[in-house]
């Protein structure tokens, strides 16, 4: 069961995600009013110590538990898709008030609604898929 | 432990938490990303045979939907073992804002005015969610991730990219907390 480990990360993640309460409509409300420091707090701090954590793990050229050096990918340069695409997402994150992750996790939580929202976001991938090349990138 | 797991978490605790697991993906040698998982089902239901956008390997995002499973049950265990009693602490500020929109506050994770059934069947409910769904699906394909491969992965690795993205991010949430939502309800 290779496998299970990730199971075991997920499930980390889905409680992670219910006790920080970034799972929560109403705190994603909270964050674009700018009532709170509670979400800014969170991303601050993951990033924070993200960025601290890729830059060692880049220094010392640490090694994944396959013994494989950690490697990262630089991403395609081209703005327009990202700022675009970007503001379509925020859209629907602070009308769902969820970002794909959390989705699942509000359905586990017990949130059966959520099986709505994650058909658009499947409907919506797929949407993209088949009009990408109209799209400005 | 189990009190622990019980209350809310501070932002902090919340923080270090979301970057351990960023950390752990990497140690198990793959990259923190949800949404593509999105693209993978897609693939699973057929789609590749009509579109080459989703004509990849899926297996190799196998890791990755083992996580999604594991966030729903995750979830689950949230909400049934761990589970807080307590309401969620919102700012007075926003629950006074949410209920001009006629969102009362229940002090649950989400407002069950809006993930309701009844309101989730009608006309308006289903729209809402699955417009809002599509948006989010949409969105971070076409941005190339979401919040946890911009914001979280991208930004720990200083890829100017996911800061545009994260910009989208924001500027899309305000436009339509502050001038669409109350158009909405």
């Amino acid at each position: 069961m290779k496998g299970l480990r990730f199971v075991i990360a997920g499930i980390v993640f889905g409680i992670i995600m219910v006790k920080s309460e970034a799972a929560s409509w109403y705190r994603i409300q909270e964050m674009f009013c700018f009532q709170s420091f509670h979400m800014y707090g969170i991303i601050g701090t993951a990033v924070t110590l993200g960025i601290i954590s890729v830059y060692l793990i880049k220094k010392f050229h640490l090694k994944d538990s396959q013994g494989h050096p950690i490697s990262f990918h630089n991403k395609d340069k081209r703005w327009p898709k990202y700022v675009i695409g970007g503001t379509i997402f925020g859209l629907g994150w602070a009308l769902t008030g969820a970002c794909p992750g959390p989705m699942f996790v509000n359905l586990g939580y017990g949130y059966s609604t959520f099986v709505i929202v994650i058909l658009g976001s499947l409907l919506g991938t797929y949407a993209y898929g088949l009009i990408r090349h109209r799209l400005p990138h | 432990m189990l009190e622990l797991l019980k209350q809310p978490w501070p932002w902090y605790l919340s923080g270090t938490a979301i970057a351990f697991i960023m950390v752990l993906l990497l140690y198990f040698g793959k990259s923190f990303g949800f949404s593509s998982n999105l693209r993978t089902i897609c693939t699973i239901a057929g789609a590749g045979k009509k579109n080459a956008f989703f004509d990849f390997d899926w297996k190799a995002q196998r890791w990755n939907l083992l996580f999604l499973i594991g966030a729903i049950i995750g979830g689950f265990l949230a909400g049934t073992v761990f589970k807080n009693d307590a309401p969620l602490q919102l700012s007075a500020a926003t629950i006074a804002d949410l209920k001009l929109l006629h969102i009362p506050f229940d002090g649950q994770l989400n407002p069950s005015a809006i993930f309701n059934w009844h309101f989730a069947l009608s006309l308006k409910g289903f729209a809402i969610l699955l417009i809002g769904g599509f948006l989010v699906g949409f969105g971070s394909r076409y941005a190339g991730g979401c919040t946890s491969g911009h914001a979280i992965s991208g930004l720990s690795n200083l890829q100017l990219p996911s800061l545009w993205a994260v910009i989208g991010f924001f500027s899309g949430g305000l436009i339509m907390t502050h001038l669409l939502l109350p158009l909405i309800f």
